[in-house]
């Protein structure tokens, strides 16, 4: 076991070079700069912002620049963030925070909702309930977060005036009014995320549920007269598990990728909204950052997924 | 087989989420639709902005005024400030976060006028402030001014300023407002004089505005050349500077949001309102207009740039006032005098490659005459713009009187027929040359808009037009690599928003000249686009450039607009204004032209 993750972890290093490599390729062969937004300002001109670019580095080729990137990395320094300049891993330690809240709330929420209605749905298949999660999951697959969130604003923030529309991430969790301004504040991106990710787990909860309900060991235990109540939560679902574990595992990085729609729509300062305001900005070290830390965490994560597998199937076996 | 499965469906899954998060992004432009025409007459009174419980008076509030001095002011840009070092911004979002804090020795006002800040007068000719042969300006200084951690304000710390940023290892985005200074000397404690490298006319380049706030040279003394990049002490002074003006620095999360409270030190600490000072950033300008001018949640908000048929409702939630004027620049379509014939290759667009049609005068007038600048106004702009047929249309002294472009299709289609252009089914031709050209700008609701109206409105005097759209950051990023900026100009007309820096146009005005012109030798970044090259336009422009007397100066820069809009050198569409919005009992925010939007943040009230 040890020697099996031992292995995966070693062969994780190429995969991550690989993917640091891509990206960075992706990000310089790609058009914009850092300044940008001030191309047409004339009080900065053409020459203020090549000369900028000189001293960002940028005029060198890409392979150097990723050279450099991935040295500097090894020394753990992440670099400086070309919009704000101060150092990137401050930056994203700040966002961190606010999307554990909201994101992860969110995604702890639907888990917990997802689990019990899919198992629900499946025994009741073709019930009321049935029909009424499926529904209920369709729509959340289909309905993009950007209209959801929108709806949402439009109806609960500007017609009814429930909630704000400005996210403050300066509130604390100190007194009880200011938690109540943070669940308010929370209420409308985290249901947004909840009905999205609830809609894929609540599917993937029923059809594991129905592939095990059919099996013989069910209508043996039935057989031997213990309670369906019994037969259901202990056998079928452990049994089930597997498929809800890797969709899990392989979830939690997203997470850390944040909500980039939802964040940005109701201006959550986390790491969704940082990723796409410095893609916007051509601001290469913090999209590095971000987007490396999240394939870090999805390697990782699948490993834990490959070892839980052991762990709840004993067929399985590392070699 | 089962497990066979999962893998690639969880795979699928994973990249569909993947795909739905990239894809999405700017997704503001989806809300319009669902916009409600009637704001609800509920006065919402609860939700009004409520003051934070002030608990200790430190300052004793002016018993006469009705509401209390204090609280916070809360405003919104759809933008975030990443960086409180005005010298290192990237954006305007930037320079006005550091607006709150910093302070030039001057600002100008909404009429465009300077007022003194760090200054205690403008210097001018008559009060000895102004050399007459325009080699340096003296400006004298307030007394007694601190910084907000109690130091002396010195004239060491302007001469730093301009020491950090002359160093190009800084990289200073406004190094171009202290490369015209050749020195700057101590007259006095409080005499500072500032000598150029050549007479200029306009002495309020440096150290006026924006791009003119005085950096602490105690903060950032070790900060000069590539430190201020990478030093740690550095970095961290670049989000947290020491100022002068009325508040100072709580709290900054970069990107995000920005808390500031009153700075004890400001020379006018008694007279500051608000007690703190909020500026969040981020998500898009409907919602920006939405959560002040219905939801009340914000006292301001920035640039509310947004197409007419949205901001019309919101703003008749009756909540806010509207605060526009001046001008943000002038939209206009720029006619390219070369050939971006792409037969042509390396030589497309090169300058000495002649327009087959454009450069016919009958043709460009024609254009000129049949666009309806007024319908694109009333439907695209709204309060955020006004036909123009000015390319200088700021200071108001500049703003010429002569010209005219009332549309007239009639006459277009008799100038074209005059000059042998004959319709040939629906488009024009003259020798087997045809009139079919290709209009080029950003993709952007309001543009596509545009295009839309200029192409119908072509189609009637038989000028057949081909839209195209470019992603801003690519357009705009003047990347000599890439085909498809402004700069490079490969196609017939391009359209997009540009107006002068500083209330002396001089800068603006010498775009149009022959020596600027973008060619593949200067990697097209001169500024020329058009590639517009008239002697009669040059000798102007050379006459400006040694006459001293402002409204000698001023006589001259109307007559090269009028050169500009006679020669139709380019199509002057809409001044536009940046709007922004305010709750009706915020007092003192007011429209900008030449500086920051919040300039006056200090006097600020409820």
């Amino acid at each position: 076991m040890s020697n099996y993750i031992f292995r995966r972890v070693l062969l994780s290093v190429p995969t991550l070079l690989a993917i640091s490599i891509i990206i960075f390729a992706i990000l310089a062969l790609a058009p914009g700069d850092p300044l940008s937004q001030l191309a047409l300002n004339p009080g900065i001109p053409e020459s203020t912002r090549q000369l900028i670019r000189t001293q960002f580095g940028l005029d060198d080729p890409w392979p150097v620049r990723y050279w450099k990137w991935l040295t500097s990395l090894l020394r753990g320094d992440w670099g400086f963030s070309f919009s704000s300049r101060s150092p990137v891993i401050d930056i994203v330690m700040q966002r961190v925070p606010q999307t554990l809240q909201v994101v992860g709330f969110a995604y702890l929420l639907a888990v917990v909702l997802a689990i019990p209605i899919g198992i629900l749905a499946a025994v009741r298949q073709y019930s009321w309930f049935d029909q009424l999660a499926t529904v209920f999951s369709f729509v959340g697959f289909s309905v993009p977060s950007f209209f959801t969130g929108l709806l949402l604003m439009l109806v609960f923030a500007v017609r009814l005036k429930w909630f704000p529309i400005v996210y403050d991430s300066l509130l604390g969790f100190g007194s009880a009014t200011e938690v109540l301004a943070q669940l308010r504040q929370m209420a409308m991106p985290v249901t947004v995320l909840v009905v999205q990710q609830t809609a894929a787990l609540t599917r993937f909860t029923r059809s594991a549920m129905l592939d095990n309900l059919g099996q013989n060991y069910v209508r043996t235990a039935r057989a031997k007269g213990l309670p369906y109540r019994r037969v259901v939560l202990r056998h079928v679902f452990s049994n089930s598990l597997i498929p809800i574990v890797t969709l899990v595992a392989l979830s939690i990085p997203t997470i850390f990728g944040g909500a980039i729609i939802t964040e940005n729509l109701f201006r959550v300062n986390g790491l969704g909204a940082l990723l796409i305001t410095s893609i916007n900005n051509s601001d290469t070290p913090v999209v590095m950052a971000l987007s490396f830390v999240f394939a870090v965490l999805m390697v990782f994560s699948n490993l834990v997924a490959d070892v839980m597998y052991g762990v709840l199937d004993p067929r399985v076996r590392y070699n | 087989m089962k497990t066979k499965v999962l893998p690639t469906s969880i795979a699928v899954l994973v990249l569909f989420a993947l795909v739905l998060g990239a894809c999405a992004a700017p997704a503001p432009a989806a809300a319009p639709a669902a916009a409600a025409p009637e704001a609800t007459a509920a006065p919402a009174a609860t939700e009004a902005p409520a003051p934070t419980a002030v608990p200790a008076a430190t300052e004793a509030p002016a018993a006469t005024e009705a509401p209390a001095a204090g609280g916070k002011l809360k405003i919104l840009y759809w933008q975030a400030v990443t960086t409180l070092n005005p010298h290192l911004g990237t954006g305007t979002k930037d320079f006005d976060g550091a607006t709150v804090i910093l302070e030039p020795l001057a600002r100008r006002n909404e009429l465009d006028e300077l007022v003194p800040y760090l200054a205690a007068e403008i210097p001018s000719v008559a009060n000895g402030g102004i050399a007459a042969d325009g080699t340096s300006v003296t400006w004298k200084l307030r007394p007694g001014l601190k910084w907000s951690d109690g130091s002396d304000f010195t004239i060491d710390d302007i001469i730093f300023t301009w020491d950090y940023c002359k160093d190009e290892a800084t990289a200073c985005t406004t190094l171009s407002n202290f490369q015209p200074i050749k020195a700057i000397d101590a007259v006095d404690a409080t005499t500072v004089k500032i000598t150029w490298t050549e007479p200029r006319a306009d002495p309020f380049i440096s150290f006026v505005g924006s791009q003119g706030m005085v950096l602490q040279k105690k903060q950032y003394g070790a900060c000069i050349g590539g430190a201020a990049l990478t030093d740690a002490a550095c970095q961290a002074a670049n989000i947290a500077p020491i100022g002068t003006n009325a508040y100072k620095l709580k709290d900054f999360k970069p990107g995000d949001v920005v808390l500031y409270d009153r700075n004890p030190n400001f020379r006018d600490a008694d007279k500051v309102f608000f007690d703190e000072v909020e500026i969040k950033g981020g998500g898009d300008a409907t919602s920006a207009a939405r959560a002040v001018c219905e939801t009340g949640e914000v006292d301001f908000s920035w640039n509310l740039q947004i197409p007419k048929a949205v901001l019309e409702p919101i703003l008749a939630a009756g909540k806010c006032d509207s605060v526009a004027g001046g001008s943000f620049g002038v939209e206009r379509v720029v006619v390219n005098f070369a050939n971006p014939d792409p037969a042509l290759g390396a030589k497309r667009s090169e300058p000495d490659q002649k327009h087959p049609f454009l450069v016919d005068l009958a043709v460009r007038k024609a254009i000129n005459l049949a666009i309806d600048r007024q319908a694109i106004a009333d439907q695209m702009y709204g309060p955020t713009g006004e036909p123009t047929c000015n390319v200088l249309v700021v200071p108001a002294a500049v703003n010429s009187p002569n010209t005219k472009c009332a549309r007239d299709v009639d006459a277009a289609n008799k100038l074209l027929d005059a000059a042998g252009w004959e319709m040939n089914g629906s488009v024009r031709e003259k020798g087997g040359v045809k009139l079919i050209t290709s209009l080029v700008t950003t993709i952007n609701t309001l543009r596509q808009g545009e295009q839309a109206i200029i192409k119908s409105n072509l189609a009637e005097i038989g000028v057949q037009v081909t839209l195209k759209a470019i992603d801003a950051g690519v357009y705009f990023s003047g990347d000599p690599a890439n085909p498809d900026t402004l700069n490079k100009f490969y196609s017939d007309l391009q359209m997009y928003t540009n107006g002068p820096d500083g209330t002396d146009p001089q800068a603006y005005l010498q775009g149009w000249t022959c020596a600027e012109v973008n060619s593949s030798a200067n990697q097209w970044n001169k500024g020329n686009d058009g590639r517009y090259c008239s002697k009669d336009y040059d000798a102007l422009y050379a006459k400006l450039k040694a006459e001293m007397d402002p409204v000698k100066r001023a006589e001259i820069a109307i007559q090269m607009n009028d050169v500009l809009s006679n020669d139709v050198a380019l199509i002057p569409l809409i001044n536009r204004r940046t709007p922004n919005g305010k709750l009706k009992t915020l007092m003192g925010p007011t429209y900008n032209t030449f500086d920051s939007s919040i300039w006056n943040i200090a006097v600020w009230s409820r």
